[in-house]
This record gives structure tokens, sequence and C-alpha cells, in this order.
């Protein structure tokens, strides 16, 4: 039997990109195939010429031994493609129904919706599959893992058979990968074959049946699980030895330098986004938030950079309120802030590196003169941080936008990490990164608390809170609901807070160490 | 913590990069206009040969004689745009008479008429420049300034108040104090929708609309009113000789000191957009107002500085007309100057240099559609016509884009002009 799908020799170039060079992948009936790749290795421009987005400058696609041609995205479905995109497709405010219905709509009597023939379907795929959703639930109202269901079940209810998933853990819990996981599982069983398109080494190994690694827009190997581990697809990936944990020393706390005592926070929503929320942290330690995302990190976190105004409670650094402070005077305390939003907050994105380099220090000598701007200086400046920081750039005087989102976000690392800073609160510092640019920014905060800066990060990633800090807040709905020192701590216990069980029931449930180590609770 | 596997950088100096990289951008920056222009005047021959009777008659007869239809079209096209080139910049055989005439007995009277057109294509530039320079920083901000119409008459009674109501004054007091006034007028009418803006949020698209309308009106009272000249005509009266802004050439010739006020103008705001802290605030505000809080940047202080200084070089523009040109002010005083200046922003791409290029461009299409009128019978509605194309592909550069096979800039072009109209 010919596989289901094969790329033969796909190459795309781009203006002075070669995306995608002689590509080889074949996809078994039945199998799991994992696409693995940094950031830029080609992994989603493949995707989009398999898509229909993009046509190959040289090569074949063959759908089930027949050759085809794939215009876009309707000549995709019909050929039984479907992808998942990692940004869902869905229309907010309108039903699962609707949304699943959404370009293929049914009609009764030539006119009218019919929402029944839909529902019925897509409560038959779902008890096949095991997608549990509400077909009358409206999507806004849908957790993250229900959403993504819903986009699984529009790909099924178009009858594809080949499922394109693009990066699909990037916003799930723990517990809800599990369950993609099995649905994913389920699917395979049924005949339906899966490209899970991720840079996670542990899902990859965990989940596919062959895994194919991309670097540079070329197939390094195509290998299976039983014969391969992290390090060696890290290596494979990064194109050299990549150190996978963190490796620190345990930290020395010293004097508080974060104190936040019973914040409130309004969202843009005006609803309560921050509920309540005490903590401090102390010079030289990292304080680690973890929660999946939009459980109020990001409006702690501008609520205290003065990004956002705070209701009510007190934030103090180094002793000083700043509730009322505006950003730049939190800036001039001495904090650093590494923004979740690189291109949105940290970066303007038209501006050549150097200009980025001094976005918020510009107006300071040796950068000004009173009004007027030392362009030496910047520039000086910016090649030295260039130089330091590791920052592949053609020069610093190209703009940001033309720098890869590792690098984009290594300016920024640049740029906070070379001031005198006191406290450093990094928000999802290597979100969306490749392993080499994630090792390398993890290695810097670590070598920030060292010297004894007080550092608070927030990440959705819980492996990274767990590598990095030294005590872990678990923050849900607005509230911290624990905080446990992390070592040894127990990642299916954060797993359950981040889900909303209460810690009482959590601890039944998984103790919150698994190694024995003293507790030294802070609440 | 070195990385980079054997790869050494040699570094070369860092100005011949950023020369080489400047240069590259300008390239890709330029392009897109220049094509514009072109493809404009490439439709503008067309329409001009559609629009000829001689034209059209032999092309009924084409399939006979193609020969002659296309002689004809060539000839049509030729005699307007060579009138157009004539009235813009003059005729070059009549000038190089006139300094034969001129060194040979110090007659000036013939260099003085070759002369006519090039300096009226200037004088016609110079309200173009400053004002194209107003929407210009707006959009350096972020900021749509609509309101420059509205502006520049406020400028204009601004300085023309000054000019004839002070009368015993020295030139040295009186004509920056005049330049000044109109200046003031413009930056106070703008200050109006920036505070709005920064205060309450008020989009200034809607508020410079209407800040045009209450110019509009309360200048046509004032004329009417208060500042009306004795006599018939709902005009001013004409400023007093010590306001007046000294020109090169004796009359009729109208260039002025103006023009050279507009490029100094042009590249004082160049300096103040990128080589000073406040510029590039208001540049990362206009780029950029999230990344800008997040830098510790005053945006509403930002907003209404951007907005007053777009002001006051529209007011400014009305100065330069109204001291260096009219002299007095009536009714219906401003040639769309406020609305041309959004067009000469764009095609400038919100740069003093490209302004100034548009401006010129701008003038010396305006300076030669008299001329071409007159001498080649074309109608004047066809440089606006053109340039209403050179605004269509500027506005819609993928059209250009599509037609001469340009690729994308790659991020370099997203200069976004301005936010969002929802607020």
């Amino acid at each position: 039997m010919p596989p289901v799908l094969e790329l033969r020799g796909i190459t795309k170039q781009f203006p002075g990109v070669l995306a995608n060079d002689h590509i080889d992948l074949t996809l078994e009936k039945g199998e799991i195939h994992a696409l693995l790749g940094e950031n830029g290795a080609g992994k989603t421009t493949l995707m989009n010429i398999l898509y229909g987005l993009y046509q190959p400058d040289e090569g074949q696609i063959v759908v089930r031994g027949q050759p085809a041609t794939i215009h876009g995205p309707n000549d995709a479905i019909a050929l039984g493609i479907g992808m998942v995109h990692q940004h869902f497709m869905l229309v907010p405010p309108l039903t699962v129904t609707e949304n699943v219905m959404l370009g293929v709509e049914s009609v009764r009597n030539g006119l009218f919706l019919d929402h029944k023939r839909v529902a019925q379907r897509i409560g038959e795929i779902s008890r096949q599959y095991g997608l549990e959703v509400d077909p009358d639930a409206v999507i806004a109202d849908l957790p993250v893992g229900v959403q993504q269901r819903v986009e699984i079940i529009k790909v099924l209810y178009r009858a594809a058979d080949i499922l394109i998933l693009d990066e699909p853990t990037a916003v799930l819990t723990p517990q809800e990968v599990e369950r993609l996981f099995q649905t994913i599982f389920a699917l395979v069983e049924r005949g339906n074959s899966l490209i899970f398109i991720t840079h996670k080494l542990k899902e990859a190994l965990h989940i596919a049946n062959r895994i194919t690694v991309l670097r540079n827009g070329r197939v390094v190997d195509t290998v299976t699980p039983d014969r391969t581990s992290e390090a060696e697809l890290a290596a494979m990936m990064v194109g050299r030895k990549v150190e996978l944990v963190v490796r620190k020393k345990p930290a020395s706390p010293g004097d508080v330098v974060l104190q936040v005592q019973g914040l409130y926070v309004l969202d843009d929503r005006r609803n309560l986004a921050v509920n309540g929320v005490s903590f401090e942290v102390r010079a030289g330690e990292v304080l680690g938030i973890a929660g999946v995302q939009g459980n109020g990190q990001t409006e702690l976190v501008q609520a205290l950079t003065g990004l956002r105004p705070v209701m009510d409670g007190e934030i103090t650094i180094l002793g000083s309120p700043v509730v009322r402070a505006t950003p730049r005077q939190i800036l001039e305390m001495g904090v650093a802030h590494v923004p979740e939003d690189r291109q949105g907050d940290g970066l303007v994105l038209s501006f050549p590196v150097h200009d980025n380099l001094v976005l918020n220090t510009y107006y300071l000598p040796p950068f000004a003169n009173g009004l007027i701007t030392q362009e030496e200086a910047v520039i000086a400046t910016a090649s030295r941080l260039v130089e330091e920081f590791d920052v592949r750039t053609p020069s610093v005087f190209v703009p940001v936008s033309t720098l890869s989102g590792g690098n984009q976000q290594k300016v920024i690392v640049a740029r906070e990490f070379s001031r005198p800073i006191q406290l450093l609160i990094a928000a999802q510092p290597t979100r969306g990164l490749d392993v080499g640019s994630i090792e390398y920014i993890h290695n810097r905060i670590i070598q920030k608390r060292d010297e004894g800066t007080a550092v608070l990060l927030a990440s959705p990633e819980l492996d990274e809170v767990i590598a990095l800090s030294d005590r872990i807040a678990v923050m849900y709905k607005g509230q911290i609901v624990d905080i446990v020192p992390a070592m040894g701590v127990n990642k299916e216990y954060l797993g359950l807070l981040m889900a909303g069980v209460k810690p009482e029931e959590a601890v039944r449930a998984a103790p919150p160490q698994v190694e024995e180590i003293e507790m030294e609770r802070v609440f | 913590m070195s990385t980079r596997g054997g790869e050494s950088r040699e570094q070369p100096q860092p100005t011949a990069v950023k020369r080489k990289v400047v240069w590259s951008q300008a390239f890709q920056a330029v392009l897109v206009p220049a094509l514009a222009v072109l493809t404009a005047l490439i439709i503008g021959a067309v329409v001009i040969a559609i629009t000829d009777a001689a034209v059209v008659a032999a092309y009924r007869n084409f399939f006979t004689a193609p020969g002659k239809a296309l002689a004809a079209t060539w000839q049509a096209v030729r005699t307007a745009y060579g009138a157009l080139f004539q009235g813009s910049f003059g005729n070059p055989q009549e000038l190089y008479q006139a300094v034969k005439v001129y060194v040979a007995t110090k007659e000036t009277g013939p260099l003085w008429q070759a002369l006519w057109p090039i300096t009226e294509s200037l004088v016609a530039a110079t309200p173009y420049i400053l004002a194209g320079l107003a929407v210009a920083l707006g959009f350096r901000c972020g900021l749509f300034n609509i309101g420059v119409e509205g502006q520049f008459f406020m400028g204009a009674l601004a300085s023309a108040y000054i000019g004839y109501r002070l009368t015993t004054l020295p030139t040295l007091v009186h004509l920056p104090l005049a330049v000044l006034a109109g200046a003031l007028g413009g930056a106070l009418w703008a200050a109006i929708p920036g505070y709005l803006k920064a205060r309450t949020g008020a989009h200034e698209v809607v508020n410079t609309i209407m800040m045009n309308w209450i110019a509009f009106r309360l200048s046509d009272w004032l004329l009417n009113g208060p500042m009306k000249a004795p006599g018939y005509r709902p005009i001013t009266p004409q400023i007093e000789p010590t306001a007046e802004l000294p020109r090169f050439f004796p009359a009729p010739l109208r260039l002025n000191v103006g023009f050279l006020l507009a490029l100094a103008t042009a590249a004082v705001v160049y300096w103040f957009l990128f080589k000073t802290t406040t510029g590039f605030e208001i540049r990362t505000v206009g780029a950029n107002p999230r990344a800008a809080r997040y830098a510790g940047m005053n945006i509403t202080r930002n907003f209404v500085l951007a907005m007053v200084l777009s002001g006051a070089l529209a007011g400014l523009a009305a100065a330069t007309q109204v001291l260096g040109v009219d002299h007095w002010v009536g009714q219906g005083f401003s040639a769309g100057y406020g609305f041309d200046a959004i067009a000469l922003a764009l095609l400038g791409k919100s740069h003093p240099l490209g302004v100034v290029l548009a401006s010129l461009l701008f003038g010396f299409l305006r300076g030669g559609a008299t001329r071409m009128q007159s001498l080649a019978g074309i109608p004047i509605d066809i440089i606006s016509i053109i340039q209403a194309l050179v605004i269509v592909f500027i506005a819609a550069p993928d059209i250009i884009r599509w037609l001469y096979r340009l690729r994308a800039g790659r991020g370099i072009e997203e200069l976004v002009l301005t936010r969002g109209w929802g607020g």
C-alpha cells in the first residue's frame, strides 16, 4: 500500500532564504509523524505548501499514490488534508455548531441553516473520538482545550483523514495535553494519519511513530523514538550539543525586593483579573508564577511595571510604594521587564536594532546630551551588546523586524540585562523560541539571580517554571492558590492547581513534593 | 559564552555599514513613489491622447494608416508634456538667449521673463513643502492631522493681522513677528484637537475636520467684519511692506525668502525627528504606542506636542503664502493646500526630504498646468488627474508592485501611518 502522503524534493525559495530545500517526507496510514524543528527551520512553510497556501518551486506532493497539485485550502480539504492551526480559526460569538459548519453550511429547503443535522454529526464525531463538546455552547465561553477540540471536529467534519496539528500543545495545561494525546491515539486507531508539528522534544518522543527533524530548511534525519533520545534530537535541531537542564546552585535569598500585598487589578474588559494577590520576591531568588495563560499573570505583570492601574492593594519595590508610579519611575528604580508580547510591547519592529537597544534609556547620558541624541554612543553600545549577547544580525542598522524571533528576544534581553537592575520581571521570556535561544536566555536569567537580582518569572510553560524557579506560585483565576518550593516539586500537583483543583483536594490526588525535603511553605 | 562556531565576524567600519543599509532602504522607499509618478504620467498621456480630437480622428483610419494614428498620438502627447515642461521649468532656448542678451547688454528684462516659469513653480512648491511637513510630522506620531487646511487659514489670518495692524515696526522685528504669528495661529488651532485626544481620547480625525469648518466660517466672518479692508471685497488690508518676505527678483517674479524658509524648516524637522530625544519619542509613539508606554514615554504629551508642531508648520505654510506672495488674505484663500498636503506626506513617505521632493513635483505640475492649457489647449484638469493617480498608486502600492513585478519590501515598508479609526 502506498503511503497516504508523500512529499518528494519539496523546495521553496523566498527572497534571500531557502525555506525548504529538497524535503522528503512520507506519512504512512495510521501513523503519527512528528515534525520537529526550531523556529525558522521550515516547518510552517512546508505545511503551508501542503495546505496550498504556497506553491513549491520544485518537488511533488503525492496523496494516496496520486500526484496532486494543491492550490488552496479547498483543494487540500478535497484531498482529505485538514489543518488545526496553532492560533484557532474560530468565530468567538458563534456556537460550536455554527463554527463547524462555517464554509460548508448544511441547509434545509435551500434557505435555512440546518443546525440540527450538523449538531447530530458533531455528536457522532465527539463520541467516536472522545472529543466531548456541547454543540450549542458559544466559543467565547469555552476553555482553550475545548476550543481546540472544536478545531479538530471541524477538520473531521470536513472528512479529512490526514490531519496536521500545528504546535497543538502550546496553549494547554498538562492535563489537557494528556487528553489531547488520548484523542490523537483514538484518531490514528481509526485509520487517520497525523502530522504533529512541535518544538517540544518530550512530546515528539512520547507520541510519534517517527520523527523528522528539520534544520535550515533541510531534513536532518527521520528517526524512530526508540532509537533516539532528547539530547540527540536537540543536537539535530540546533546543530550542536545542547544543555537541556538548567544548571544552578541553590539560591541564597537576600532582602525582600518586591513585596505585593492584597493586589487587585482589572483587565481591559473591567473584570477582576488579579484578585487579592500577595507574595514577595527576595534578592537572589527566582519566584516562578505557573498557570495557564489568561489567569491574571499578564495583568499582574502589567500592574507591577506601572502599565496597568492598580485597583487596590500595595506594591513595594525596595521599600518604596509604587502603586501610583509611572512606568518610567519604576524603570528608574532598577526594574527590568521582559514583556510577554515582545513584538507588541518590547520592540519597535520598524526601528533599527540600535534604537531598540536603547528604547528605554535613550534620554540618559551617554545616549543623549540634553535634547540631542548621541548617535555614536548609541551605535557603539549597541554594537557591544550585539556581540556580548550574541544577537545574530547583519548589522545594528537593520530593522529589528528582519531578525528571527530568538534574536529579537535577545535584543530585549540585552537591553534589559545590561542596565543595573535590582528586580527582573520576565513574562514568558522564551515563548516561541528555539532550543538554542531558550538555553541561552535561561542561563542569563540564572546568572542575574546569582548576581543578586530578584527575579519574578511568569510562564505558562510548567517545565520552564520548574527549571528556573526557587519557589513556585500557582495562579488560577486571578488568585495565587499555593506557593511551593521548586526543589523536588511534583509536576502533577502543580498541574491540578493550574486546572483549578483546590490545594486540599490536589494534595490528596498528588503530593506537592515528590522528593523528601524540608517543607518550608511561605504561607 | 561564545557559541558562534568558528565563524569570526570581521566588523567593517560602522559608518560604512550604516551608509549601505541607509542607501538600500532609501532605494526601497523611493522606488514605489517614483514608479507611481511615472505610471501616472503614462496614464495621463493616454488620457491626453483619447481626449484629443485629432488623435481620435486619426484612429478612425487606424487600419488603413496606422502610422498616422501613432504619429498623431505622439504629437498630442509631446505637445502637451512639452508645454507642461515649458510651463514648469521655462523654455531652455529662451533662457539661453536671455543669458546671451544679459551678457552682451546687461539687459535683464528677457532674463526675468525666461525665469518666470521656474520661479513660479518654486513659489507654488513653498506652501506645499510646509503643509506637507505638517501632515508628515503628524503621521510620524501616528496622528492623522486632516486639519492642516483649517490651521492654514488660522495661520494666514494671524500673520496677515500682525502684517497690517502693526505699522511702525522695522522689518527686522515686524517680519519675524508676522511669521511667528502665522505659526502660532496654526499651532493653537491644532492644540485643541490635540488636547481633546490626550484628555478624552477623542479621535483627531473627527475633531480636526470639525475644526476645519470652524476655521472656514470664522474666517468668513472675520473677512466680512473685523478684519475687512475698506471697500466691497471681503479681504484683509494689504500688509505693511515691513512684514513682507523679501523677493529675490524684481516684480512680477514672486520667488521669495519663503522658499528658503521652507527648505530650512524641512532640515530642522529632519533634525528634530531623527536627532533629538523628543523626535525619537514621537516616532516611537507613532510606530508602536505600546512599546512607547513600555519604555516609559508619555504618550499623551507626545500626541499634544506633535499636534501643536504640526499646526505650527501648517501656520508657517500660510505665513509664507501671505507674507511672500499674496500680501493679503481673501475668502477661499487656500487652494486646498491642507488636503494636497496629505497626498504630499504620503508620497514623501513622511520623510522631510521626501516631502520636499514631492512638493517640488506638485509645484512643477501646478506651475506647468496653466501653460499647458494656454499653449496646448489641454485642460488644466489633466494635472488633477495625474495628481490623483499618483495618490491612488501611493495609497495602493500593490498595484505598482504588481505592474512592475516588484517584491514586497520585507518589514522595512511597514511604516504605520495612522492608527485605527476606532480610537
